[in-house]
């Protein structure tokens, strides 16, 4: 269901912007021609396995490798100590701070790297890396940012010189002041106090590696699991000393994302370490438990939101005070000038002058990590306290959820809008979507469903969410990571027969690039997408990009590409006007082809241009057809959307099954909507695990549960919701295409809908938080907390 | 310990360690690498073949329980240079974004046709519920293998 | 991950399996569908030294209905049993449980007995083999054929009265005329071990007097649960919503299930109580309509 209908500029045979083109990468994964990391095997290649810590917190006296280098098959076993010869013992991390590659001091989290094994045979390694002995001498673990935070805490981070306490940073943003003054006139205060619980993006793929260092020339083709090429070739440069242009990143065919494969891990600089020191290939591939365990973690941020009310329900403040549990190192992978990433877009989709966010992070001895799981920088974790808080400030003051958000809405009129926190949205229209939502799950009936359930002692909930995001990083005088601007490129050649390849700086783990972005070529140029050619994941063979996460491939790639397009037509015109002997300035453009004004017959189309490129082209020009675009976003853009989740609950058992799920999505204009629906479908899917049954978490000793795929849930296809779709259109002002991005809009609108549903159906007994994940024994212990007691919902 | 395996029509003979896992078997020894890796306890399914036409999670057997048997892994889905309508029909219904769980997916699916020809959604959803996928919520996944069931029974194709 | 090393064997008929049992018992692992035994070895938390294969005995995939029980050969998948037309036809408990027991891949390659003879107080068939007063068949060279009511059979958390020379054959379910059963599941997802379990099995007297009844827990004591107390109470009286909420608080009461990840005790100890009732009352029904 849509509101609006969009007829695509294009043919079907040109397939521009806003065809469902079936992707053409599919041919090869539908064949078992996919070729991921695991897939390839260079000659002479030995493998990799890692020695990890068992426990969370301890020195280490002293690690014996010789039984493990006696056995037969093995190559070298590698330390902290061998490292540490080499200056590779420790490594940056995304978030300026430093990370053990291998432990030599002390290990600060269950997992972490303390040994390698490097053999002729992976089972070889695996068994020879059950023979290297490792002394410790436990140290009291810190599992929890509040024990971090105790005076008397044992601090972690001991490398770091003059370190006293357990602090990996501290941030504010908005005006304290103002929002003082806004509580100080409040006629009501709501709080919540919520944690949003340690989560994990592991995409199917574990992260691997196979470094291949050739001892003659010292060429490094680096084979990765990266969602970033580019940058992880600087960071190599940076780490290992290498001389950059003798490092290749190749990125091949990556297994899914979310964000674990953002972050350079010590299991790739092991690798190619190895590979330097031994001169053959050296392969890793990451068990599930390591990557689990040890890689990229998301979320575990404590957080406490106060808005304060007028008498009419209109939101006059917000007030966030949140801790964050950054695990042994501060690795989140996100812009340097925000370390909590975005999470200042708490303020949400609502219009009030005054917000101030405090934010603190801890350093525990838990795995490092702070990724953006399929998210842009911390903005799941603020869509979920905005969206939990309206809903319960709606209960407290007695008014329908839906329509407390209306009387609060930022207004269409009102942008682009300038949050207390300092973004400019660029574009919204959050009551039509929201009504849109309401309209489709038949919102009215619903309510009124409710409250007979509720004479019957029946339970159901319905949610809402109404999320803004900010995505796309970014515009360069704000956004960038280890001091790279956040700008993103596109290459465009087409060559003389018409057909043309379109290389780029971002990569694709899923989300269809080598389909989508050759549209917006087809778009721009009227030359069918199907004759363009995508590449992308290889450094020597595309231009310098940031790479995929945060939503910014649309955004930033997906621009460059449209205005490199742009730039190509421009001398298309100047050829035009050549071939046709006409002025530029009489010349008209329709998709595909030049046509003299006033007489259509005098034309001609973008092939018989780009042919002229190499064959027939004006005195003075340059030939060829290709150019490049590093495109440097002048703003973020905001999608946003209403999600409407409706749940039956059993009191008995506090089991709860989703009734219905609408997902209203609002994303400027879709490029490929058959992808950007798929997009929406994972995004539900990983919010519902989340606010249901995915989480990691930690034992008083630091063990971690949640360490493989029995511990750590991910939903089937018997759990997972069915899911209703719903479109809104409004384009982004400052897009070229209008577009906004929308890997990530689902997961991080939904989890509030799924909760805010569970509230919900039990807010008449008072309840108005339950930490995620809503598991079944949470739910019914939160019921008989609350039985009897007399609720105001 | 020599084996005797056929995959995908062609036998194969092949000296094994017996601690060999079977999907090492295929991926390392045969060369097929359709046939995924992703997790350590039987949980993902994304390593899944049919043996004998029955789909098994080749991470939880070993290499030398599979002699004598015959395999098919997602190479061996077309016919005749032609796809299956299970493999057309994934591409036509959007069921795949990554395409790491996607072998597996099709051939579970594949093998649920051959069994039952018209799947209801509930189904569906029930007999791929072995395999996990993290990008597409299962929603174009259930519509692929419905579609593959209906083009099968029709004898069309899916495109 | 990947196992340690181990030597293989493969016997080609039964003689020649508990030949090798008698010989090597205490130092083999009997290796069957694999589905727990082969996770544990590659995580290495379990290492046998040496495999026997028995997946290539003949005459071992047997589900049929003879001399007043239902058998269940060794080599029986979990698959087996929901497209058993015998189990359809004469047992409700086993119908109802088999869909859920773990996923559906590994129910093409795990087994029944297998399940048994591992005896992971988290797994479903013994609970349900509790229910119904199964009887375990173990073989040995010198020891010939032993038949082991399942409650001496499984004696405590993974260990079972089975001796390492023994190799279970089959598992033997009485037949019953007027009867029904169910298995309720409380699991997180699919493939997740049972939060708690309960299997109840009811037989009926013309006059609709129950005159056999079997409740067993899954998940919530050391071992799986057979609640004797709750049966006795039962047997010689009537279906009633108030009666099976007795036997439901007798249950609750018996088992005691530990704190973790998956629920307090006190919530698990709810569930029994929950789902005790509920799954008694759908046994009841389906024992007056059969």
């Amino acid at each position: 269901m849509t509101t609006t209908e969009h007829a695509p500029k294009t043919s079907p045979e040109v397939c521009g912007v806003g065809h469902s083109r079936r992707r053409v990468e599919d041919d090869r994964f539908i064949q078992g021609g996919g070729n991921y990391l695991d897939d390839i095997e260079l000659s002479g290649m030995l493998h990799m396995a890692i020695v990890r810590s068992p426990l969370a917190h301890a020195e280490i006296l002293s690690i014996d490798t010789s039984q493990a280098e006696a056995v037969d098959g093995v190559v070298a076993v590698v330390t902290g100590d061998l490292l540490a010869q080499y200056d590779l013992a420790w490594m940056p991390t995304l978030s300026g701070d430093t990370q053990a590659v291998l432990a030599t001091d002390k290990v600060r989290f269950q997992g972490q790297e303390v040994a390698a094994v490097i053999a002729t045979d992976p089972y070889v390694a695996r068994d020879a890396a059950e023979l290297v002995f490792v002394d410790y001498e436990p140290l009291p673990p810190i599992v929890n940012p509040q024990q971090g935070l105790a005076p008397d805490a044992p601090i972690i981070r001991t490398d770091k010189e003059g370190k006293t306490d357990n602090i990996a940073y501290t941030w504010e943003s908005g005006d304290a002041q103002a929002t003082e003054a806004a509580f100080a006139r409040a006629a009501r205060v709501v709080t919540l106090e919520t944690h949003y619980p340690r989560s994990h993006p592991s995409p199917l793929e574990t992260c691997g590696v196979i470094a291949d260092v050739d001892p003659i020339t010292s060429q490094a083709t680096i084979y990765m699991t990266s969602q970033a090429p580019h940058a992880h070739r600087t960071v190599f440069a940076l780490v290992a000393g290498l001389p950059e242009q003798n490092i290749r990143i190749i990125s091949p065919d990556i297994g899914g994302g979310f964000g674990n494969k953002v972050p350079v891990y010590p299991g790739y600089v092991i690798a190619t370490a190895a590979s330097l020191v031994i001169g053959k290939p050296v392969k890793w591939i990451e068990t599930r438990t390591g990557n689990l365990s040890s890689t990229g973690f998301a979320r575990d941020y404590h957080m406490k939101g106060e808005l304060a009310l007028d008498a009419d329900g209109r939101i006059l403040g917000l007030r966030v005070d949140m801790t964050s549990d950054q695990g042994a190192f501060y690795a989140d992978a996100q812009p340097t000038k925000f370390r909590a990433g975005l999470f200042h877009i708490v303020t949400g989709s609502y219009d009030y002058p005054a917000a101030h966010v405090s934010a603190t992070g801890v350093y525990t001895n838990k795995a490092p990590g702070g990724v953006s799981y399929r998210c842009s920088f911390r903005v799941t974790e603020a869509s979920y306290l905005i969206e939990r808080l309206v809903q319960n400030a709606a209960y407290e003051i007695g008014m329908d959820p839906a329509e407390f958000r209306m009387l609060n809405f930022i207004r269409p009129d009102q942008f682009p809008y300038r949050s207390p926190t300092g973004f400019v949205y660029d574009s919204g229209d959050y009551e039509t979507a929201l009504r849109l939502a309401m309209d489709m799950v038949g919102y009215e009936d619903l309510r009124r469903e409710q409250e007979e359930a509720r004479r019957e002692g029946r339970l159901m909930g319905i949610g809402i969410a109404s999320f803004t995001e900010v995505v796309g990083a970014g515009p360069s005088k704000d956004y960038d990571i280890l001091g790279l601007k956040m700008f993103d490129s596109a290459e465009l050649r087409i060559h003389p027969t018409g057909k043309g390849i379109l290389k780029l700086g971002v990569k694709t783990q899923g989300q269809g690039h080598e389909t989508t972005f050759a549209q917006i070529v087809a778009e721009e140029l009227g030359i069918p997408a199907a004759d363009i050619k995508v590449v992308e994941g290889d450094t020597d063979n595309t231009p310098y990009g940031l790479g995929t996460y945060g939503s910014r491939s649309t955004p930033t790639a997906g621009a460059a590409t449209s205005v490199v397009s742009r730039k190509l037509r421009e001398k298309a015109r100047k050829i035009a006007a050549h071939l046709l002997e006409a002025s530029e300035e009489d010349l008209e453009w329709e998709v595909g082809k030049f046509f003299v004004r006033g007489s259509p017959e005098s034309s001609v189309t973008i092939q018989d241009c780009v042919f002229a490129a190499y064959t027939n082209f004006p005195e003075g020009m340059e030939g060829g057809f290709e150019d490049v675009d590093y495109y440097d976003p002048p703003n973020m853009t905001f999608p946003f959307g209403s999600y409407i989740v409706v749940v039956d609950l059993d009191p008995d058992t506090g089991v709860w099954k989703v009734r219905r799920m609408i997902a209203v999505d609002d994303c400027g204009v879709r490029i490929n909507p058959m992808i950007v629906e798929g997009q929406i479908h994972g995004g539900l899917t990983e919010g519902f695990a989340m606010s249901s049954m995915q989480w990691i978490t930690y034992d008083e000793d630091g063990n971690c549960i949640g360490s493989n795929f029995m511990d750590y849930l991910i939903p089937t296809a018997w759990e997972t919701p069915r899911f209703e779709l719903g479109e809104t259109v409004t384009p982004s002002p400052h897009h070229p295409i209008g577009a906004k991005g929308v890997g990530e809009s689902a997961t991080v609108g939904s989890p509030a809908a799924y909760v805010n549903a569970v509230i919900d159906a039990l807010a008449h007994l008072g309840v108005r938080n339950i930490d995620m994940p809503l598991l079944p024994d949470r739910v019914w212990e939160t019921i008989r907390s609350h039985s009897g007691a007399e609720g105001e919902g | 310990m020599e084996i005797n395996v056929t995959v995908n029509g062609t036998p194969h003979t092949a000296d094994v360690e017996p601690r060999m896992l079977l999907v090492d078997f295929i991926r390392s020894t045969i060369g097929l690498t359709g046939t995924h890796i992703g997790c350590d306890t039987t949980s993902c399914g994304v390593c899944t073949v049919l043996v004998d036409g029955t789909p098994m999670k080749t991470c939880t057997m070993f290499a030398v329980q599979a002699d004598g048997r015959s395999l098919t892994t997602v190479e061996g889905l077309k016919r005749n240079g032609e796809l299956h309508p299970i493999q057309a029909a994934f591409k036509e219904a959007h069921g795949l974004q990554c395409g790491f769980c996607t072998p597996a997916m099709m051939l579970v699916g594949s093998a649920l046709i051959e069994e039952n020809p018209d799947p209801s959604e509930e189904e569906v959803r029930w007999a791929i519920s072995g395999n996990l996928c993290r990008c597409t919520g299962y929603m174009n996944i259930v519509k692929a293998i419905q579609l593959a069931a209906q083009n099968s029974t029709t004898g069309g194709t899916a495109e | 991950m990947y196992p340690r090393a181990f030597d293989y064997l493969v016997p080609r008929t039964r003689e020649e399996a508990l030949e090798v049992l008698a010989e090597r018992g205490s130092e083999v692992k009997v290796l069957a569908g694999g589905q727990s035994l082969i996770p544990m070895m590659k995580l290495r938390f379990a290492s046998p030294t040496t495999l026997v294969d028995i997946n290539r005995l003949p005459g071992l995939d047997a589900i049929d209905a003879v001399n007043g029980h239902v058998r269940i050969q060794a080599l029986v998948r979990h698959n087996d049993i929901i497209r058993s037309d015998v189990v359809r036809a004469e047992n409700h408990l086993m119908t109802s449980t088999a869909p859920w027991v773990a996923d559906p891949l590994v129910r093409n390659r795990g087994t029944v007995c297998g399940s048994v003879a591992h005896h992971d107080p988290e797994g479903d068939w013994a609970s349900v083999m509790l229910a119904l007063g199964a009887e375990v068949v173990a073989e040995s060279r010198d020891g010939g054929t032993r038949v082991i009511p399942i409650e001496d059979f499984l004696v405590d958390m993974f260990t079972t009265a089975l001796e390492p020379t023994e190799l279970l054959t089959e598992i033997r379910v009485p037949r019953y005329e007027r009867g029904g059963g169910n298995y309720q599941k409380l699991e997180r997802k699919v493939g997740d071990y049972a939060t708690v379990g309960v299997a109840t099995h009811l037989e009926l007297d013309e006059a609709g007097v129950i005159t056999k009844a079997g409740i067993a827990l899954t998940s919530v004591y050391v071992r799986n649960l057979k609640v004797t107390e709750a049966e006795a109470l039962l047997v010689g009286r009537a279906p009633s919503a108030e009666l099976f909420g007795e036997a439901a608080a007798i249950a609750a009461a018996a088992c005691d299930p530990t704190s973790d990840i998956r629920g307090s005790a006190e919530y698990k100890r709810n569930i029994v109580r929950v789902f005790t009732e509920r799954s008694l009352a759908e046994s009841a029904s389906i024992a007056q309509g059969s």
